[in-house]
């Protein structure tokens, strides 16, 4: 595939693109009501047709692969299908073409649908209340760490003090340091789970909190979960739950019933609203009765058979977004629960932690598993065995690429070398988790007899391995008309 | 069921495979005593169903296309080309994951790389990054920046910034060494808002970090920071400016001939239509020196093996994933697909275009001020404005707003009461290329009607 | 294996006493684990450091790594060369990478470094 030209390289000076609406008054001269030093002089911008604007996009999107191409197995990410009727309703004149400053009364339908959505949340996880307003999980992260910190603070203490695990997504710890916290790590037992003598050692009364992820990173249900809660919990200490493997414990365990007492959602991995490429996200915050003073306002009440918007009082730890949120994302997790029910939704994690089990099976003869019993949603091989041949994990996922098939997440966590973190999720068909064992195999046999075909790949992609290395040391960001 | 294609055979041949019974052995680690909750939900709707109920909540929302609407405040409704949406719903974009695996997702790494080029010329600034969750928390990193950078803990924020931005900065300082004083920039003169920046000059000292800025301003003003700017020389202090309605960087001096720091601000306007307030995206743009304190995604150019060009996820050593606890920010997901639409949009308008549409909104505004002037309306904004402007309402903002509403069909604008208690007399008016001439008509009429109050 | 001339920490930097100033770099052992460096974070001049503080960071594509100072003194000088290029710790780690120069307050804490011998010695143990 020939590479792309950047779209300032293409179209020609004095070209125009897209008509602006008609003039609707008689004209403004910007030089009678802004003093000439306001107003700009030069505006660079690319002098494109149409007609080429389309076709550059359209030729850039050919260089992607997605979640409707083929698999995309990345662990952690809950890479499953995005319904399109979620693309249909989002686009409802009345859930988009909406001001966010109208009255209460002109936007029923929205709060009805974050009011409702908020309250099926809860009753997923077991929480009694659900803020929606975080953008992504890491700010759903922040706010509830701050409305942990807030707890303490109500309470006459300061705790400077978080517990994260030594498997924890990186997320974790860098909220930990955005909360003005102390960053304590806690190293994982032989066996994958907490390790209750390090938590024991690390546990006193100036730990504000632990952040466990649920089922674990390694795709653990934390065996010993009852007993560490308990512990965290006796000195006083909250348990902040990372939702981002929620999508194998929908219908089969509350974390709210486990004692969590609080923990944030990504709503674009376990309720399918679509990645986009890296964002737009939704995080949701569900916390116990304890902590719902301190969510992010304002909340949407109910009141004379309506709904309002209620400013959050003081506990509130205040705003994390400028509005309520990202609403269009919210429509589509609101619409992917309405599509399910209670009972698909139980089935959607059934059949995801079977497919990583399946697969965890199947893939087991030809590559490590460094934990080697039932996972839930996601497994975690090793690429160790191919390391002794000399091809390490970043070599199988770029031939991976080549079989066409996006490589599962890699190098994480931490604690296991060369790891491969693998989930299909709910919506790959048994046809389509056998391709990807044949593939694996394939590799895993080629790693033995002709190591070159890895080591080199990708071969069939847009571009061959890229040279990160430059890109780092001299760091090329933008396009500026002398660079060409 | 649902999305999942698994049968009942294909269940049972796993199975086998994993040597269980039954899928319910899978769980057997969950505590038995919480094991398979019963969740009350509403049943299942196939698609018909739920399309039919989601249109009933969408019929309970007023949609802007259907009465005269003179809301902005941070929000405004833009005109965004057919292809942009077009282009938004191709798989491969919306579909996709961030591009780690830089080989499979040139097309995103490209387009990032676009979109920060873009801000880049719309901001003046050296570098951008490839979106932020919103306008809102691109100021709140922003000033986490600066902290760090210069190692004091003052941060002089004028009040004439966004409020629910100054809002997100104080949650995301409130845990940290951070001393934020909001200190007012303007001053009523009898019934107009004048801007005064004298405060904020004198507000900043030598324990101060940076000063924010916004142009134009919550109210409309676009104001000479200059005088700001020097004073924050002086100390030693760094100036974030924000970005009213980025339509304006197609008419107005770009900030970055303002010798400001960094730039940040709401792109949502170019990307699509307001969806209640979000996804937005938030740019961020900075100088080349302080790229390694850039938070967020940044695309890189590069080459591959083959010498061909190519782009990469670069600098991923600020981002938690490798820094952890000590990295910039902890941000993953940021608005990708919003950056896109923004993306195709500024290329689609190309600059003519963009000037174009913004001598409209600035048309727009003054067209409006001037029809509500010639009905009585007393005028409150002092200086130059954009596409905002303030009207004094006699009887209260937010009674007239309703009057207008309920007996007019017109939503006159912003009651600044919502946000600046004592300026409960001000409704702030935005227009843009999208307001009609018929419907200032209606606003300059409903006004009239309304002003026997 | 390692040059003979100057003393090694047990985090893989070295130190060069030339007069009464140290020169400090990190070994041809660290450079290698690291791989291609891309940045290497530098203090200022005139600031001072204690043995075992911080005083900056080296990074690789997929990882930073802190540097630690090997004694107490005042930074006299950085190699501003590292700015434009970092490959330089690769290259001539010894030489040319170099990146402190330090005034030592107390030169007689070289004595309880590493000598090229232990360091090696300490390195094989590590792969043991």
């Amino acid at each position: 595939m020939d590479s792309e030209p950047l779209i300032h390289q293409l179209g020609s000076s004095g070209r125009d693109g897209v008509r602006v609406p008609l003039p609707q008054f008689e004209p403004v001269d910007p030089e009678d009501v802004l003093s000439q030093s306001e107003i700009r002089s030069g505006l660079n911008l690319p002098e494109v047709s149409e007609i080429d604007v389309m076709r550059h996009f359209l030729r850039l999107s050919h260089r992607n692969h997605s979640v409707d191409t083929a698999m995309y197995p990345l662990g952690s990410c809950t890479m499953k299908y995005n319904p399109k009727v979620n693309e249909v309703v989002a686009r409802l004149p009345g859930l988009s073409d909406v001001h966010p400053y109208l009255p209460d009364g002109d936007v029923q339908g929205a709060l009805e649908l974050i009011h409702s959505l908020e309250a099926m949340l809860a009753e997923i996880t077991g929480f009694t209340a659900v803020s929606t307003q975080p953008s992504a999980g890491s700010q759903g992260e922040l706010a509830g760490i701050l409305g942990i910190l807030s707890y303490h603070k109500a309470r006459g203490e300061r705790r400077t003090q978080v517990l994260v695990p030594d498997s924890a997504h990186g997320t974790n710890p860098a909220t930990g340091t955005m909360s003005g916290l102390h960053v304590v790590n806690l190293p994982t037992a032989s066996d994958g789970g907490i390790d209750l003598d390090e938590l024991d050692a690390r546990l006193g009364p100036d730990v504000a909190a632990i952040m466990l992820t649920l089922p674990s990173t390694l795709g653990l249900f934390e065996r010993r979960i009852i007993d560490v809660i308990e512990r965290v919990h006796s000195v006083g200490a909250q348990v902040y739950c990372d939702g981002a493997n929620m999508n194998a414990m929908l219908g089969r365990v509350r974390p709210a019933d486990l004692g969590v007492d609080v923990m944030h959602l990504n709503l674009h991995k376990t309720f399918s609203t679509p990645h986009g490429g890296g964002g737009p996200g939704a995080g949701a915050l569900a916390v116990q009765k304890h902590l719902e003073c301190f969510l992010p306002g304002p909340r949407i009440e109910r009141q004379d058979g309506g709904y309002v918007l209620k400013e959050a009082d003081t506990s509130s730890i205040g705003r994390v977004h400028a509005h309520l949120g990202n609403f269009g994302n919210l429509v589509r997790a609101y619409t992917y629960i309405r599509s399910h029910g209670s009972m698909g939704l139980r089935g959607a994690t059934d059949d995801a932690v079977l497919n990583a089990n399946y697969l965890r099976a199947r893939l087991s003869s030809d590559y490590d598993v460094p934990y080697d019993r039932i996972c839930m949603h996601e497994v975690v091989l090793a690429g160790t065995r191919q390391k002794k041949l000399g091809v390490c994990t970043i070599d199988i996922a770029k031939r991976l690429i080549d079989y066409g098939i996006h490589p599962p997440t890699i190098y994480f966590p931490l604690i296991v070398d060369e790891a491969l973190m693998i989930e299909p999720t709910e919506t790959e068909s048994l046809e389509s988790l056998d391709h990807f064992v044949n593939v694996m195999q394939k590799i895993a046999r080629e790693a033995e007899s002709d190591p070159d075909k890895v080591l080199n790949a990708p071969v069939n992609a847009p571009v061959r391995r890229l040279d990160e290395v430059s890109a780092n040391r001299r760091p090329d960001v933008r396009w500026v008309p002398e660079s060409n | 069921m649902t999305y999942t294609p698994s049968t009942d055979a294909d269940r049972a041949t796993m199975l086998e495979a994993v040597g269980v019974a039954s899928i319910n052995d899978l769980f057997i680690d969950v505590p038995r005593e919480h094991r398979d909750p019963v969740l009350d939900l509403p049943p299942a709707l196939p698609e018909t169903d739920v399309i039919r109920h989601l249109s009933t909540l969408s019929a309970k929302n007023l949609v802007l296309e259907n009465i005269p609407s003179f809301l902005g405040g941070g929000f405004y409704r833009h005109f965004v080309p057919a292809l942009v949406d077009q282009q938004l719903l191709r798989s491969e974009w919306y579909t996709a994951y961030t591009p780690y695996q830089a080989e499979m997702a040139q097309g995103t790494l490209q387009a990032m790389y676009e979109f920060q080029s873009l801000v880049c010329d719309l901001t003046g600034m050296q570098v951008a990054n490839a979106s932020l969750y919103d306008g809102a928390s691109a100021l709140a990193e922003a000033v986490l920046l600066c902290r760090n950078l210069v190692n004091r803990p003052g941060v002089v924020l004028a009040d004439s910034v966004h409020p629910s931005y100054r809002a997100v900065v104080n949650t995301y300082t409130r845990a940290l060494d951070v001393d934020v004083r909001t200190v007012s920039s303007v001053r009523r003169d009898k019934l107009s808002l004048m801007s005064d920046p004298q405060a904020v000059i004198d507000a900043i000292d030598d324990q101060t970090c940076c000063v924010v800025v916004q142009r134009p301003d919550f109210f409309g003003v676009v104001e000479n920071i200059e005088p700001i700017v020097a004073a924050a020389r002086r100390h030693g202090a760094r100036v974030i400016s924000v970005v009213g309605d980025p339509v304006s960087l197609g008419l107005l001096v770009p900030p970055g001939d303002s010798g400001v720091d960094i730039v940040v601000g709401e792109v949502r306007s170019f990307a699509g239509p307001l969806a209640y307030g979000g996804p937005g995206a938030g740019m961020f743009a900075t100088t080349s020196e302080l790229i390694r304190r850039v938070p967020g995604r940044i695309a890189g150019r590069t080459t591959d093996e083959d010498g061909r060009p190519g782009f990469v996820l670069t600098l991923q050593t600020r981002e938690q994933h490798i820094r952890r606890e000590r990295a910039t920010s902890n941000i993953t997901t940021n608005e990708a697909l919003v950056a896109l639409g923004a993306t195709i949009t500024l290329s689609a308008l190309g600059p003519r275009g963009l000037r174009q549409m913004a001598e409209q909104c600035l048309t727009a505004a003054h067209r409006t001020a001037d029809a509500l002037a010639a009905v009585g309306a007393t005028l409150a904004t002092s200086g130059s404005y954009f596409n905002e402007f303030l009207v004094h309402a006699p009887d209260g903002a937010g009674h007239r707003l309703e009057r207008l509403r309920v007996e007019q069909d017109v939503i006159g604008g912003l009651d600044l009461g919502r946000f600046y208690p004592e300026l409960d007399d001000l409704i702030l008016v935005a227009a843009t290329e999208l307001t009609t001439a018929d419907e200032v008509r209606k606003f300059a009429e409903g006004w009239k009607a309304t002003n026997d109050g | 294996m390692y040059p003979g001339d100057v003393r090694y920490t047990r985090e893989h930097e070295w130190v060069r006493l030339d007069g009464q100033t140290a020169v400090i770099g990190i070994t041809s052992y660290a450079q290698d684990e690291l791989g291609d460096v891309v940045y290497v974070e530098l203090p200022s001049v005139g600031e001072m450091v204690s043995l075992g503080s911080e005083f900056g960071t080296v990074e690789s594509v997929k990882a930073v790594s802190p540097l630690f100072a090997p004694l107490a003194g005042e930074i006299v000088e950085v190699n501003e060369a590292l700015i434009g290029q970092p490959e330089l710790v690769n290259v001539e780690p010894y030489g040319s990478g170099w990146m402190i120069k330090v005034a030592a307050s107390t030169p007689d804490e070289l004595d309880s470094l590493l000598e090229a011998e232990a360091y090696e010695q300490f390195v094989n143990d590590l792969h043991a």
